[in-house]
């Protein structure tokens, strides 16, 4: 895989406001990546860099090989799907598509049957002489993505496409994105500030915090090995408690966790900078279980209480307060039919799982 | 009655505001030539009267040409400010904008007296339709202004970022997504600022040359009692063709609003 955008030591201020700090990235041609991060972080300004909508400040942005310092967005091989759509208020769904082809050298029938299979490829078909302002959201999304498909673009880019949309409607479009994306095979820049989207969309993820990036990685990796705890916070719930280190072992450390006991933890498991000896570690909930009357209890377990409990139909959170422990800890269940949903005040032993420790050096 | 002085004031407001206008009317179909009650029979005497003066052609020819060259500068000005102050930020914006809009405010005999000043005395310009054009722009632009920027304030902004995008380059899309969004907004300007200069007395009076507006000669002629009822006729005209102008520009405005799916907030009309 080569990379189809490559940017390097990306600087951009507006005025004093330093937007984006130091961004480097290499993104494979054929990949879906997203930008993640809370609202603020630089994510439309990094997009729009590359769109070629705002200068940098220093740094090179090259599409395909060529550096695009002196093309304007016009001549870029990007095409932008804009949280608000843009739809052209006053042409109708085919004249909005067939917009990029004015300029092209196709004939009139080329034209009109590339719009068509467009407008097909979205679930569009036969909408082309809808007025724009007889559409929903869900079609105005799909009419942007037709428009800038239709051009066949090195590198699709979509700021938020899916906020705009109800749950329901945004997870259908979400399989449908990710779907679009093998079948036409283009380059997804996808920004969004939701992390159950990334993940389930995209082979790479870039976590951007404050205009930097803070991790670049897989969905299964940024998940598993948060390279820090602001990271693990981001994405999913996770469990922090302290831990301290007591000896060493080969290839590893033991460590004392507050509440869960001694345990020996590899090298594996340790992000760089996280030996220092006073550390933190993150848990999942999942990683924790409720240890049932009648089962044996594993050797991995603790004396806990039920704080409170939150029912979601498939599954139920729990916090507890570990024996010996001032945090309290999430930890989630299925809901088979067997379990019994325990209710506050109630006690249970509670198992976990070492193999899932992430070691975090203490901020 | 709850609101019941709020509606006797209500109508005696409108009252007093278009009864005068009501009797110009009125008095043109009287078959009498004095501007009194009670009135006399019907008659259209006076707009066959008002046919066969030559004199008013030409006053009138001169208003349209005037008013036509002012409403194309004042949109063409208009255009460039609204798109500048709804796009763009720059030092001292706010005061710019102030005084490009003062005029609006501005007493017409200041802005009449201090151009004949300027053309006459400093420059040592004759007098012409020129110079009542010149007049009849810098108040007419802040009406263009005003109109245009609530069209173009209702755009958003990725749109012409979104034309850009597909290809087209800066000037492509302003002209091809930009101007037809806010055309109405355009026209409805263009017919406002129409009106104003065709109707405009204090300036013309200043600076009109040899050849007279259509009110400057209005004005003229109520010196002689005789051509008062043929002046009633005329006003008569002028009443119906401005209710005209603004019905259209007003339904060109809410156009656009609609156009660009935004919400009204209250027009001319
Ligand atoms: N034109 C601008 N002038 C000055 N500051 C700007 C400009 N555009 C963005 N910013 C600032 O840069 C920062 C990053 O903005 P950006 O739009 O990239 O955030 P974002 O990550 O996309 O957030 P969101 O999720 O809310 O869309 C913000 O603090 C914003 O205030
Ligand atoms: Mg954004």
């Amino acid at each position: 895989m080569s990379a189809i955008i490559s940017l390097s030591n990306i600087e951009k201020y507006y005025g004093e406001y330093h937007a984006l700090r130091d961004i480097n990235l290499e993104i494979a041609e054929g990949e879906f990546f997203s930008l993640l991060g809370p609202s603020g972080c630089g994510k439309t300004t990094l997009l729009r860099v590359i769109a070629g909508f705002e200068t940098v400040s220093s740094g090179a942005v090259m599409i395909g090989g060529a550096n695009m310092a002196h093309v304007p967005a016009n001549k870029r091989p990007t095409n932008m799907v804009f949280q608000s759509y843009a739809i052209f208020p006053h042409l109708d769904v085919a004249q909005n598509v067939g917009f990029g082809l004015r300029r092209s050298s196709m004939s009139a029938a080329e034209k009109e049957a590339a719009v068509t299979d467009a407008l097909k490829m979205v679930g569009l078909d036969g909408f082309g002489n809808r007025a724009a302002h007889a559409l929903s959201g869900g079609q105005r999304q799909r009419v942007a993505l037709a428009r800038a498909l239709v051009l066949q673009p090195k590198v699709l880019l979509l700021d938020e496409p899916l906020s705009a949309l109800d749950k329901k409607m945004r997870e259908q479009m979400q399989t449908e994105l990710r779907r679009l994306q093998r079948q036409v095979g283009i380059t997804f820049i996808l920004v969004t500030h939701d992390q159950e989207e990334a993940l389930i969309m995209s082979d790479r993820i870039a976590v951007m915090f404050e205009g930097q990036i803070a991790q670049l990685a897989s969905p299964q990796e940024l998940y598993r090995r948060p390279n820090t705890r602001r990271v693990g916070e981001f994405i999913g719930v996770m469990n922090f408690l302290e831990a301290r280190q007591v000896g060493e072992v080969p290839d590893g450390v033991e460590l004392e966790i507050e509440g869960l006991g001694r345990i020996d933890v590899t090298s594996a498991q340790m992000p760089e900078g996280a030996r220092a000896l006073a550390d933190v570690i993150g848990l999942r909930p999942e990683a924790l279980s409720l240890v049932y009357e009648g089962q044996p209890a594993p050797v991995h377990s603790v004396d806990a209480e039920v704080l409170d409990r939150a029912y979601y139909g498939d599954m139920t959170y729990y916090d507890m307060k570990l024996q010996g422990c001032s945090t309290p800890v999430t930890l989630s269940m299925k809901n088979l039919m067997s379990r019994q949903v325990l209710e506050p005040g109630q006690t249970a032993r509670v198992a976990w799982e070492p193999g899932s420790l992430v070691l975090f050096a203490s901020d | 009655m709850r609101g019941g002085w709020l509606r006797v004031y209500a109508i005696g407001y409108l009252v007093f505001l278009y009864l005068p206008v009501i009797l110009l009317p009125l008095f043109a179909f009287n078959e009498g030539t004095v501007i009194a009650f009670p009135l006399k029979g019907f008659t259209t005497q006076w707009f066959v009267e008002l046919a066969g003066i030559q004199a008013l052609h030409g006053a009138l020819l001169n208003s349209l040409f005037i008013a036509l060259i002012t409403a194309s500068l004042s949109v063409l000005l208009g255009i460039c400010a609204a798109r500048a102050s709804t796009r763009y930020r720059w030092p001292a914006k706010g005061p710019m904008m102030g005084v490009i809009m003062l005029p609006l405010v501005l007493p017409e005999i200041i802005v009449a007296v201090s151009l004949l000043v300027v053309i006459v005395q400093i420059f040592d310009l004759p007098l012409s339709a020129w110079s009542v054009i010149a007049g009849h722009t810098l108040i007419c632009t802040p009406f263009a202004i005003a109109i245009l920027t609530s069209s173009f304030q209702g755009l958003d902004l990725s749109l012409e970022e979104a034309a850009v995008d597909l290809g087209e380059s800066r000037w492509g899309a302003f002209s091809k997504i930009v101007l037809p969004l806010v055309s109405p907004g355009i026209v409805a300007s263009f017919l406002i600022c129409f009106t104003i200069s065709l109707d405009e007395f204090i300036i013309a009076f200043f600076l009109t040359g040899a050849e007279p507006t259509l009110p400057v000669y209005i004005w003229g002629q109520l010196r002689f009692p005789t051509k008062i009822p043929a002046v009633m006729a005329l006003g008569t005209l002028m009443l119906v063709a401005s209710l005209l102008i603004l019905s259209v520009a007003e339904y060109f405005r809410r156009r656009g609003v609609r156009r660009i799916g935004g919400k009204d907030s209250g027009g001319f009309l």
